[in-house]
């Protein structure tokens, strides 16, 4: 490229300077692409006592909470390329559970009553979440008895593992899993994240 | 490597296209411009082929959805001139007296323009994209900057016809 190609804005410098807003025409972005079905993810971050969390929801309903420590760009970028790239920052969809986990953190609320997407989630893992949500809020349950619950008493370790990569933590409570040893045990959130849950709801 | 979330495209090159489609269709028609470049985009986004030139397919697209919107603009009594809100000029005057020296460019030297020193594509980008060769664009590029430069001289602005 010669110095000629290099654009500079000249006649162009009141254009090239001026602050551009994109609020409303995202807002209407946003309408026309639900409009057309062409949302396929929503996301939005709410603050939490533990930290920031990302929201994300497909049409059939939440299908990801994340913590700030997961990196939501990297959890954003994986959402684009396991479900779909066509992923805009918008509230509608998710106004819903925000409020619900606002109740939660303000002990409100002890359960939450929205659309689940566990596709994230498959064979023995997408069982273990479906148990996790048999414990009782304010209770724990040790990795062995989710994996009995789960139908395989010896995947303790399997179990771990589901509840690492849960893909709803907080939603589906994979802080009620603990060890039998009474160690509180490893959080995709972080230790503190899963003691400061476990304390709000009184089980420790 | 997959393609970006959309909301990354939009926050980085959403700015550009609503500059480009103003140069291109003016203050009245950028804002509808902007908004069916961009759900257009955002429909055909996954189809792109993930080693594309992002920037490059938004301003082709923009450049069709800037041209439907003029010859729509042709059969449609003219609108009330308004500057669009999403664009925040230092003093407003700057932003009309731009689009009228804009308008008054030869449809080929406003788009190469627009393109070349707005999008920053480079020459042969835009020969592409507007047909002809790159050395044309380049003539159109360097005329309309020229013409601009002078309807927009601070003598020209006391003396011309307006």
């Amino acid at each position: 490229m010669t110095g000629q190609d290099f654009p500079e804005p000249g006649p162009f410098a009141t254009l090239s300077g001026a602050e551009v807003d994109l609020g409303r025409l995202r807002l209407r972005l946003v309408a026309e692409a639900e409009r057309e079905s062409l949302l396929d993810v929503v996301y939005r971050t709410v603050d939490a006592p533990v930290g920031r969390l990302l929201l994300a929801a497909t049409r059939r309903g939440l299908v990801r909470v994340a913590y700030e420590v997961e990196g939501h760009d990297t959890v954003l970028a994986t959402l684009a390329e396991r479900i779909s790239p066509r992923i805009l920052k918008a509230g509608g969809r998710l106004d819903t559970v925000a409020g619900q986990l606002d109740d939660y953190f303000s002990r409100a609320r002890s359960g939450f009553e929205v659309d689940l997407d566990l596709r994230l989630a498959s064979r023995f893992r997408l069982t273990v979440l479906e148990h996790l949500r048999e414990i009782p809020y304010g209770s724990t349950a040790s990795y062995a008895a989710v994996a009995a619950l789960a139908g395989s008493p010896r995947a303790v370790r399997a179990v771990g593992t589901a509840c690492a990569t849960n893909p709803l933590p907080i939603v589906v409570p994979c802080h009620r899993v603990v060890r039998s040893d009474g160690g509180i045990g490893r959080y995709v959130g972080g230790d503190d994240a899963k003691r400061a849950l476990l304390r709000l709801e009184g089980a420790i | 490597m997959g393609r970006e979330p959309f909301e990354v495209v939009v926050e980085r090159y959403g700015p550009m296209v609503l500059r480009v489609c103003w140069a291109v269709v003016g203050p009245t028609l950028a804002e509808d411009a902007w908004s069916e470049t961009f759900l257009a985009a955002l429909r055909a986004y996954p189809q792109l082929a993930p080693d594309s030139n992002v920037e490059a397919w938004l301003v082709t697209i923009a450049r069709n959805k800037a041209i439907d919107q003029l010859r729509a603009q042709s059969r449609r009594p003219a609108p009330t001139e308004r500057l669009p809100e999403s664009i925040r000029w230092e003093e407003p005057d700057a932003g009309l007296d731009l689009w009228d020296a804009l308008r008054r460019l030869p449809r080929k030297q406003r788009e190469t323009v627009a393109y070349h020193y707005l999008a920053g594509l480079p020459y042969p980008e835009v020969a592409r994209l507007l047909g002809g060769n790159p050395a044309s664009a380049r003539r159109a590029g360097a005329d309309g900057i020229a013409s601009l430069r002078n309807m927009l001289a601070p003598s020209a602005r006391e003396k011309g016809p307006r």
